[in-house]
């Protein structure tokens, strides 16, 4: 195990450096325990931090589903319309969506496992200070000043090197979370930004504008068809008796073409 | 002898043992002074045999660890940093 003797050395001179030691032993243990019950309280915002985060991307990814489904149906719109050049695009952009989404899922991962970590870290830190608890009132109980110097040192030794540990997993559990944090802080602007999200309304996407616009067409045409039909079954049936069924027609086609153009 | 892994505690690991875990020790530090060895399996046949023949201390044992390992999910650069003298140790 030679390639790990130096580096625990340095873990364990700096793991002990963290913990000052006070001039009665016996007050070292009592402030060892303070700092304890401090790291504990730590790790469990830390786990509390990473459920966030975690939680966090879940929404996100959500969200992100929600808008690549949209694009599908985008592009069955756009096919149905024999808008193939449409659909390619919303299927395009649906792809991009589909590979910002796999990569929350494999960082939702990675934070699951840290919280998992944490949890663990945290139960046996716990473990461990109710333990020390235990056996600091024991040491101060049974020996005087002097004589407590070796138990005091053991007992101090292995719960710094605990310590310093559970407060590297903590260390290492918070970069994690502050690095998803910066880029779910990013994938929030976009969302609130309307690029992702257009029914926001702020900022059209080209698939979304032109399908809007296809369905307006549409719309007009369709109501154009039902006035001409309206008007057309209104004076059918006095056209029967008068015989002035044709002018009206006349009428209403340039009228109709002229809607169409404005 | 008291074995750390970081992230997951002490494991006390009959001295039987050592000869198999110091040879998976080189096996990692081969990995890690070469570009071609992958350094993940090593680091995980280490920890794996550590776990499978070590025997936890009950939480009322206050005790050094005579050797301390990385974290399982530890980067290979983040192994390089442990063994500098300023790597991620707080404090």
């Amino acid at each position: 195990m030679g390639l790990w003797q130096r580096f625990t050395l340095i873990f364990k001179s700096k793991a002990n450096k963290a913990l000052d030691k006070a001039e009665d032993p016996r007050e070292t243990l009592d402030y060892s325990y303070e700092k304890q019950l401090e790291l504990l309280q730590k790790v469990r915002r830390g786990v509390a931090d990473v459920a966030t985060s975690r939680k966090r991307l879940e929404l996100q990814i959500t969200q992100l589903q929600q808008q690549s489904d949209k694009r599908t149906e985008q592009a069955k719109a756009a096919l149905a319309q024999g808008r193939e050049d449409l659909a390619r695009e919303a299927l395009t952009m649906k792809s991009g969506l589909d590979t910002q989404i796999a990569d929350l899922q494999t960082q939702h991962a990675q934070l699951a496992d840290q919280e998992e970590k944490l949890v663990a870290a945290s139960q046996r830190l716990q473990a461990k200070v109710e333990a020390f608890r235990t056996k600091k009132e024991t040491i101060k109980a049974t020996y005087s000043a002097a004589e407590a110097q070796t138990k005091i040192n053991e007992a101090f030794s292995g719960i710094s090197e605990e310590l310093g540990d559970v407060g590297l997993a903590v260390q290492r559990a918070e970069d994690k979370t502050a690095q998803m944090q910066a880029r779910g802080q990013a994938i929030d602007e976009l969302l609130a930004s309307g690029a992702l999200d257009d029914a926001s309304g702020t900022s059209k996407d080209s698939v979304t504008a032109e399908l809007e616009r296809l369905a307006s067409t549409n719309d007009v045409e369709s109501q154009l068809a039902a006035m001409k039909a309206a008007i057309g079954g209104a004076q059918a049936a006095p056209a029967i008796g008068t015989g002035a069924a044709a002018p009206a027609s006349e009428v209403t086609a340039p009228e109709a073409e002229g809607q169409q153009q404005a | 002898m008291i074995i750390r892994i970081l992230g997951e505690g002490q494991f006390e690991v009959p001295d039987s043992e050592l000869e198999e875990i110091n040879r998976l020790d080189s096996v990692l530090e081969h990995a890690l002074n070469t570009t071609d060895d992958d350094v993940q399996p090593a680091l995980d046949a280490l920890l794996d045999k550590v776990r499978a023949v070590g025997v936890r201390p009950t939480h009322d044992e206050f005790v050094e660890s005579e050797v301390i390992l990385p974290f399982a999910d530890a980067h290979e650069e983040e192994i390089r940093a442990m063994l500098q003298d300023d790597g991620l140790i707080p404090g």
